[in-house]
């Protein structure tokens, strides 16, 4: 991310290991040295669970922990509130370190500081929807009152309204995870732990759990770390993700950071899968800093000049204020220097597509067949141009998902 | 056969220290269990017939009908079991035997009790802890597989004769399924819901009152129901060393061959373990029943 030097740490994990075994510390004298899981586990007894993680969290953001089962990631989201005991590293929550807190802070940083959803919900069958959204409050000893009209507030949030005197047993499981979510966000901590919070239910409900979350985390601004097995989940909620592999992060970085630059063959094999369409976006694929003909500056000579020296036969065109207006072609460019015009004006096409940055593969397919321009990226603001993307590379990026797309790509263009 | 090994004569040794040492424990012990079965025994007695008939009935029919008590399906389910204790109760009474029966009911409910609050804190500590549980289970097999009948001599001994042995020998017979029941009714509370609960910091107190207990209660209600069933079997065993009660009368019918007397008492037993068994079971299910509504 561009701006990641502005943003706020709001948790930072150090080294973080967690042994499984009653011979820990001869275990993590071995790991020090750089023995392996597999001869520690012969020599031991013990399994490596999380073998030192290092990651920030930044405030505001999704954080997702990606991994298959196994691989560590419960554990190491329930190092973070303690629910499992790290063996050694740190786990810094607003500069101090909670593997340190005693049992009194520890108590604090769970009722007020760090709220957590559960894979299977946690709920307690024998308690109303209200009293379970409530039972964080409870537990920290808020009056009746307090609770109830929090409770309340919540459950209108995660779209329960009318069903606070249900059970639990009643309801689907997307609803019992609706409870599960506002349960976390009734504590009103900063830091919200959900752990594969959306795995057990059906895929239509899990996709609309997901849209539900972004929309919460637009209004909230919580600190998440979310748990998942699901790429594609991943991908759709996660500002950034980690990648974990047998208790080790093999790679930290935004959905397009790990799709165009997977760290490992472990992840290549796992991203081919992923629709890439989606994802990758108009700032990746673009080429920044292309040749220009500045309107005013440029007359048709100096255009030509400019094609000639890059090999190409069509130009962006800024104005002198650097933004964007359109493209000039050769040949209209010759003929104006035959009709020795000033300015490429009149040469210039404005009706061409243009996108911004965040756009993606799958929304830049569309303007391919229009015509055969690069498509322009500008800046939502000041509309100057970042970078140009190809159709070609367009083509390619669609095509290593879905062979069909492309023929019906190729159709298209042929028609035209 | 010559006898190498005398275990009996060092547990009689044991035995015989202990009932002089803590005698004015044992004396206060014999006191607080008489006088709470005397005065509940009084005080039951003391209801009309008819009186105590009729809140026992409604008693089973809300235990069975529940919320639904005055609709058409609560009268369904309420109606057997009312019925039933009707008839059984004025059965007991034609046959005279009512006074006998609330002493028997007195008896089971009193040793219920006292089997409830010593089991259920140890099922507790069994389900927490694994070497508690190591210690505890073999103690409960001994205590279920020992002859009951084996009981009673010492129970003479520390309380002489009267009800208060026939109570204690009941309550150890019928402790283990109150320990059992509640220690795995608690260790069979799903880990994620405990799990919820450390996360919200939760401390080890809330865990096991706030959730523990109630997600295990159907369970537990099953152990009292079994406690129960367990008492009631041993109120014929209890009379020989002077509980009073239906059971007395059946042990006069064995001592006197007398088929009537033993036919007549025995049916009350039965009616009494069919009421307070079913009962028992109603709320137990009751106590299901919310969570899946």
């Amino acid at each position: 991310m561009a701006n990641e030097e502005n943003k706020n740490i709001k948790l930072r994990v150090e080294d973080l290991t967690l042994i499984f075994g009653k011979r820990k510390k001869e275990a993590l004298a071995m790991l020090n040295k750089g023995v392996s899981k597999e001869e520690i586990l012969r020599k031991t007894k013990c399994t490596v669970g999380i073998n030192k993680a290092n990651f920030e969290v930044f405030e505001g953001e999704i954080f997702v922990v990606m991994g298959l089962s196994g691989s560590g990631k419960s554990t190491l989201i329930r190092c973070l509130n303690r629910l499992n005991e790290p063996t050694a590293g740190k786990v810094f929550f607003k500069d101090h370190d909670i593997t340190r807190a005693g049992n009194k802070e520890l108590m604090d940083t769970r009722r007020n500081e760090m709220s957590m959803v559960f894979q299977n919900f946690g709920l307690l069958p024998h308690r109303t929807i209200l009293d379970n959204a409530t039972f964080g409050l409870e537990l920290r000893g808020d009056s009746k009152e307090a609770r109830y009209e929090r409770g309340m507030e919540v459950l209108e949030t995660v779209g329960l309204k009318g069903y606070e005197e249900h059970y639990p047993g009643a309801m689907s499981g997307g609803m019992q995870q609706r409870v599960g979510l506002a349960r976390a966000l009734a504590n009103n901590t900063d830091v919200l732990l959900m752990d594969e919070a959306f795995s057990a239910l059906d895929p239509l409900i899990k996709s609309d759990m997901q849209d539900e979350l972004l929309q919460i985390q637009g209004k909230l601004h919580k600190t998440i770390v979310f748990i998942t097995h699901d790429l594609d989940e991943a991908f759709k909620i996660g500002d950034r993700i980690a990648i974990m592999k047998d208790g080790v992060i093999e790679q930290i970085g935004t959905a397009e950071e790990i799709l165009s630059n997977p760290a490992s063959d472990y992840i290549k094999a796992f991203i081919e899968k992923v629709d890439r369409k989606t994802v990758i976006t108009a700032e990746t694929l673009m080429f920044r800093k292309p040749t220009i003909v500045q309107l005013g500056k440029d007359g048709p000579k100096g255009a030509i000049r400019k094609m000639r020296s890059t090999g190409v036969y069509v130009l962006p065109v800024e104005n002198t204020e650097r933004k964007f207006l359109g493209y000039v072609e050769l040949k209209d460019v010759i003929q104006l220097a035959r009709q020795k015009e000033r300015t490429v004006e009149k040469a210039l096409q404005t009706d061409v597509p243009s996108v911004h940055r965040e756009y993606t593969v799958e929304e830049m397919i569309p303007l391919i067949s229009e015509n055969s321009y690069p498509i322009a990226v500008v800046d939502r603001k000041s509309g100057r141009l970042h970078g140009l993307v190809t159709q070609t590379s367009i083509v390619i990026e669609a095509t290593r998902y879905d062979d069909d797309e492309v023929t019906e790509l190729i159709e298209k263009a042929n028609e035209i | 056969m010559k006898k190498v090994i005398d275990l009996g004569k060092y547990i009689e040794i044991a035995i015989n220290y202990l009932q002089v040492t803590f005698s004015p424990i044992w004396d206060a012990m014999d006191d607080g269990i008489s006088w709470t079965v005397d005065n509940m025994t009084a005080f039951l007695l003391s209801i009309p017939f008819v009186v105590l008939l009729i809140a026992i009935t409604f008693l089973a029919y809300y235990a069975n009908a529940g919320r639904r008590s005055l609709k058409k399906e609560g009268f369904k389910k309420g109606l057997g079991l009312s019925i039933f204790i009707i008839f059984g109760f004025l059965l007991i009474y034609g046959m005279g035997y009512w006074k006998e029966a609330i002493q028997t009911t007195t008896l089971v409910l009193v040793s219920t009790v006292i089997a409830l609050i010593i089991g259920i804190p140890f099922g507790v500590l069994s389900a927490k802890s694994k070497i508690a549980d190591a210690v505890i289970k073999p103690i409960l097999d001994f205590m279920q597989t020992m002859p009951a009948f084996v009981y009673l001599i010492p129970a003479i001994f520390f309380f002489s004769v009267g009800n208060t042995p026939g109570v204690i020998a009941t309550v150890i017979f019928s402790v283990p399924p109150a320990v059992r029941l509640t220690s795995l009714g608690i260790r069979n509370v799903q880990k994620e819901v405990i799990e919820a609960g450390r996360a919200f910091g939760a401390t080890e107190n809330q865990i096991l009152f706030k959730i523990e207990l109630p997600l295990a209660m159907p369970t537990i209600l099953t152990g009292v129901n079994q406690v129960i069933l367990l008492s009631l079997s041993m109120v014929v065993i209890a009379s020989m060393v002077g509980a009073r009660g239906l059971g007395s009368i059946v042990y006069q019918g064995i001592q006197q061959n007398n088929v009537a007397k033993g036919f007549e008492s025995g049916l009350g037993i039965v009616i009494l373990a069919i009421m307070l068994d079913r009962i028992t079971q109603a709320f137990a299910n009751k106590n299901q029943i919310n969570k899946d509504e």
